[in-house]
């Protein structure tokens, strides 16, 4: 049995909008896979509900006129994965929500509810910061655009007004061609757990191959929200494709970090994450990049 | 023999598959009230008052009990046979709610209501004063002077010291040339994590209170639950459905005390009372952690001269199972490697943690990680060779221990060692992983075990059985000895097949125990039934034989001597032409104008033997030194189990104990906050319980040995195959690396720490 007072259904984004509106207080229920859990407990017991999952208009993925890949909030993870032009535009992503949790989450659970739940340790959130993903945000007021990296306020805190919606997440054409990333969730097991540590890095190599013409790289787990590693990647612009770049990609990342001992792990373990991820993510995007780090 | 020894289907797989299986859960009716209980957030104190007010006018509640309002008894929890010697009697140390807290999740009040969010709402409602102790959360606290009494009956808080010697330690040491080797080791507190929570239901009928429970051993949960109320044992009844794992965790009253008397407070109705999984992991039981100091003199041949040990075992709590566990554990330090003077000094502490109890292979997984890992480091610091090292030690067939005389009546641990080696690759591997650099390594280990079958003679081994023909010469087998998922319902069909010269299907297991209809059985545990109940079977299935051939006598006007059973037809003895069916013995038995009897049997066996079962695990890893990341390659068990009963299900234990093995080796423990003592990863996201996708192709090997003290030349293997796995990955991670971790669990962030120690980082 669930503890929740009331359970409103939207039956558009308009209703869902107006719902919003009306009762400030509800929570909103996309998937379910965390806010039934948190049901469990005293914090959120007897709460209202307003349910989303209906609304099939919220859900998918398309590519813009201008190139723009969307992705509708509702979108399954297990949806984002097989779905072509992910595969094709941000292949990354697919593999990095195919790391959450266990096929039944996967199946049930959403990217605009991993986003919106605002913990550091979302396995999307580091791969959509890497790639500059802009948030459309729906209200009565009218669209609100802001970037993904101005989103996070603190940890489970996210800049979603009362009476908005997250309708749309966008990664602008130029942000995902000739772009190729890859992500590592270290975790203590290889299924069903949380991050101790994420790191999503892409690179965009000039065309000989040679040189970075362009790497970011994102952590979750790293600080109290995902954060990008800006430090590491100034550094690496025009960088030879060789072991002092990854030098320069480990120990840049420590700049943007700041990792804190908690039960889950220590500091000093996170931070030695932190250098070892980049450098193997960054290996690997490269390599699927086409390049080679020479020695 | 012809059933015994194959591999055939569990008599339970078609209807576990197909959800028609009962469980307790699938039992409670629409009506049942519902308990919650609530838990102290505090480790260490006492509760001074409570206001109810606000929890009482949530709509639903029917009743509210509190500490103050329990029975003023203490009783004890363990399952142990009880004994009827006051001086072995288990430690009676809680109350149904407990006012002197001594854990953070302690019982201190539980309400019943209608439906479950009144009484999950009505338990937060309730505002408890208390006076707070500082807690006593690690056995150094606990034992230090002047550390308050948990319980004021065990000042000092060392609910046990006991201790042994073999030989003269001291004269031993003195012979020239030996070499010392030293060592700590540690094991961490990790749980049983069956599937099913914790949980009963529980009612009033014909003047009887019925408690339906999952439990591993319905008629000791009467006992106990008579006890703890102060009420006669036929004034109880337990009902024991399917239930989903136990791993010792259910070798303990957890539930049925307290929901006894909550269905008494509310008239006798139905009161179901489950656990959640943060209440399980809490407040039912957890494997004790130990440390160890061992210490061993070493001839430069390998022969062990002298050792000595000195364990603590962390008991949280409550008594439980208190010493037999640490007792458990030296006495499995003696058995293993029997040479030499050998003295012991163990302790069991009580401490603010949750309680301990039993776990499967009960203290053995503790000291097999501490003395192979050991055996290991004498290895390493005299440079003799691993197995050659064991092989010299370790227990030989005609083996008696002097203080229990426990008799090693049958070995294939030789044979085992070999057969896994020559599985591995073992010693060439071992050679060639030696001298390695880079940051990718490979390692390989080993350890082996020898594991007692059943209690005898620290404890009570009886056992009881019933069979009741049916008119189509089918029969009903009754057990006290109970199905927990491990297959014994099967193994029992098995052997009253076997023994009776019918074919399975004419053997009808009724797996649900009823304590006012079900022969006598302690249980399941001590992987003891299919030795000691199988030895009720065998010689319940032979009464029923000699009925069933009397009647057929009868019937033919033959001699009953020159008569056997077999593919359910009676026939003559020797030539095995058949004469009759055993269904049309049955009908006529049953039927007959002039003779009908109703051809039953009920048998108990009084069982004062034991004997060894051992095994080893050989194990190979590779080390992501940077990623602080053990993958195992490839892991194998070889068990020396005696006969296998059956070939398909003994694999399948094999399979169930090396996967909580890995998990005790690499991912599994229980974290504490260090102020409060509050339990930190109650779940099963934050206790790294292995998935599927974590875990190896696993090898289960077995050579056979025929026992002759077991029923059909069996020995224990419901828990052995845990034992191993932890010490022989800790000894491949110190061939791969070089590095000795002498705690468990493996993993990354102790790897971390270690590797930094070590300098082998990057």
């Amino acid at each position: 049995m669930y503890d929740f007072k009331t359970l409103y259904e939207a039956s558009s984004v308009e209703d869902a909008l107006r719902l919003r509106k009306d009762h400030p207080k509800a929570l909103v229920l996309a998937g379910g896979s965390d806010i039934l859990i948190k049901l469990r407990g005293e914090e959120i017991s007897g709460c209202e509900l307003i349910s989303i999952y209906a609304l099939d208009e919220l859900r998918g993925v398309c590519l813009e006129e201008d190139g723009s890949l969307l992705i509708r909030p509702l979108t399954s993870f297990s949806d984002i994965t097989m779905h072509p032009l992910i595969k094709q535009c941000v292949p990354v992503l697919g593999e990095a929500v195919d790391q959450i949790g266990g096929p039944q989450i996967r199946n049930i659970g959403t990217i605009g509810g991993n986003i919106c739940n605002g913990v550091t340790s979302a396995d999307s959130a580091s791969t959509l910061k890497a790639y500059d993903a802009v948030l459309e945000l729906a209200s009565f007021e009218g669209i609100r655009i802001l970037p993904y990296a101005e989103f996070n306020l603190g940890p489970g805190k996210v800049d979603l007004r009362p009476g908005e919606l997250l309708t749309g997440i966008r990664i602008p054409r130029e942000s995902w061609e000739h772009t190729y990333g890859e992500y590592i969730k270290y975790a203590m097991r290889r299924a069903m757990d949380i991050a101790t540590l994420g790191c999503s890095v892409n690179v965009r190599l000039t065309a000989d191959k040679q040189r970075i013409d362009r790497l970011r790289i994102a952590f979750g787990v790293a600080a109290p929200t995902p954060v990008r590693g800006r430090t590491a990647e100034a550094a690496a612009i025009g960088h030879a494709l060789d072991a002092a770049l990854l030098d320069i990609v480990g120990e840049g990342s420590l700049a943007d970090v700041m990792p804190r001992t908690s039960w889950r792990a220590s500091k000093e373990f996170r931070l030695h994450l932190v250098q070892e991820l980049a450098r193997r993510a960054t290996i690997a995007a490269i390599g699927k990049a086409g390049g080679t780090i020479n020695d | 023999m012809e059933i015994i020894g194959t591999a055939l289907n569990r008599v339970d797989a078609r209807d576990k598959v197909t959800g028609m299986a009962k469980y307790t859960g699938d039992l409670v009716g629409p009506h049942a009230l519902i308990a919650k209980v609530l838990h102290s957030t505090f480790a260490n104190g006492l509760v001074t008052s409570f206001d109810l007010s606000e929890a009482w006018k949530v709509p639903g509640v029917v009743d509210i009990v509190t500490c103050f309002d329990v029975p003023d008894i203490q009783f004890p929890t363990a399952g142990h046979p009880w004994s009827t010697d006051k001086k072995h009697q288990d430690i009676a140390d809680r109350k149904l709610l407990n006012t002197r807290v001594r854990f953070y999740g302690d019982d201190i009040a539980a309400v019943v209501a209608e439906n479950e969010i009144a009484a999950t709402e009505a338990v937060r409602k309730i505002k408890v004063s208390y006076e707070e102790y500082q807690p006593l959360l690690t056995i150094e606290a606990a034992m230090q002077a002047g550390a308050g009494a948990i319980h004021d009956e065990r000042p000092g808080n060392v609910v046990v010291r006991s201790s042994y010697e073999i030989g003269s330690f001291e004269d031993a040491i003195k012979e020239p040339g030996l070499i010392r080797i030293e060592g700590d080791y540690e094991t961490p507190i990790v749980q049983h994590c069956h599937i099913e929570k914790a949980l009963s239901f529980a009612y009033m009928e014909a003047g009887k209170i019925v408690i339906v429970s999952a439990t591993q051993i319905p008629h000791i949960i009467r006992r106990i639950c008579s006890q703890a109320l102060g009420i006669g044992f036929g004034d109880l009844r337990i009902i024991k459905p399917y239930i989903g794992g136990g791993f010792g965790n259910r070798q303990d009253a957890l539930t049925e005390p307290l929901n006894a008397f909550l269905t008494m407070r509310v008239g006798g109705r139905p009161v179901k009372l489950e656990y959640t999984r943060e209440e399980t992991f809490c407040c039912t039981r957890v494997r004790h952690a130990m440390k160890f100091h061992i210490v061993s003199y070493v001839r430069a041949d390998g022969t062990f001269a002298a050792r000595s040990i000195v364990a603590y075992s962390n008991q949280g709590a409550y008594a439980s199972h208190a010493h037999a566990l640490v007792a458990n554990a030296v006495n499995g330090f003696r058995m293993m490697y029997p040479q030499g003077a050998i003295k012991s000094e163990a302790y069991t502490v009580y401490t603010n943690l949750p309680t301990a109890g039993a776990m499967r292979a009960y203290g053995i997984p503790q000291i097999g990680f501490a003395l192979e890992s050991h055996v290991d480091d004498i290895a390493r610091a005299t440079g003799l060779d691993t197995i050659d090292l064991r092989t010299r030690n370790m227990m030989k067939l005609g083996y008696v221990d002097p203080p229990t005389s426990i008799t090693c009546h049958s070995t294939g641990l030789a044979e085992c060692i070999q057969k896994g080696e020559a599985y591995l690759k073992y010693r060439q591997k071992r050679e060639a992983y030696a001298a390695q650099t880079g940051l990718v390594r490979k390692g390989v280990g080993m350890a082996i075990f020898c594991y007692k079958t059943g209690v005898y003679p620290i404890s009570l081994e009886t056992s009881a059985c019933r069979m009741v023909l049916n008119q189509d010469g089918s029969l009903q087998l009754q057990m006290g000895a109970t199905e927990i998922g491990q297959g014994a319902d099967t193994v029992f069909a098995m052997m009253a097949a076997e023994t009776l010269g019918m074919t399975m299907d004419k053997i009808h297991v009724m797996s649900r125990q009823d304590t006012d209809t079900t022969p006598y059985d302690t249980g399941a545990y001590a992987s003891r039934q299919t030795y000691v109940s199988g030895m009720a079977v065998k010689k319940t299935a032979e009464s029923l034989k000699s009925k069933i051939l009397d009647f057929a006598a009868f019937m033919l006007n033959k001699e009953a001597w020159d008569l056997d059973i077999k593919d359910n037809q009676i026939v003559r003895k020797n030539m095995g032409t058949p004469l009759i069916s055993v269904a049309e013995v049955a009908v006529e038995s049953c039927y007959s104008l002039t003779n009908s009897t109703h051809i039953a049997a009920e048998e108990s066996h009084h069982c004062s033997d034991n004997t060894y079962a051992f095994g080893v695990c050989f194990a190979e890893i590779e080390v992501d030194i940077p990623m602080c990341q053990i993958k195992v390659l490839d892991i194998i068990n070889v068990h020396d189990s005696g006969r296998l009963i059956n070939r398909q299900t003994a694999e399948g234990q094999v399979h169930g104990g090396m996967s909580m093995g890995l998990g005790y080796g690499l991912y599994e423990y229980l974290k504490f906050d260090p102020k409060t003592g509050r339990m930190l990863n109650d779940n099963l996201l934050d206790y790294k319980l292995m998935t599927a996708m974590d875990t190896p192709e696993l090898n289960a090997a077995f050579v056979e040995t025929d026992d002759p003290t077991g029923p059909y030349g069996n020995k224990a293997l419901g828990e052995p195959p845990v034992i191993p796995v932890a010490p022989a990955l800790r000894n491949a991670l110190l061939n791969a690396t070089g590095v000795a971790v002498n705690s468990i669990p493996l993993n990354p962030e102790k790897l971390f720490f270690a590797f930094e120690r070590a300098g082998i980082l990057s």
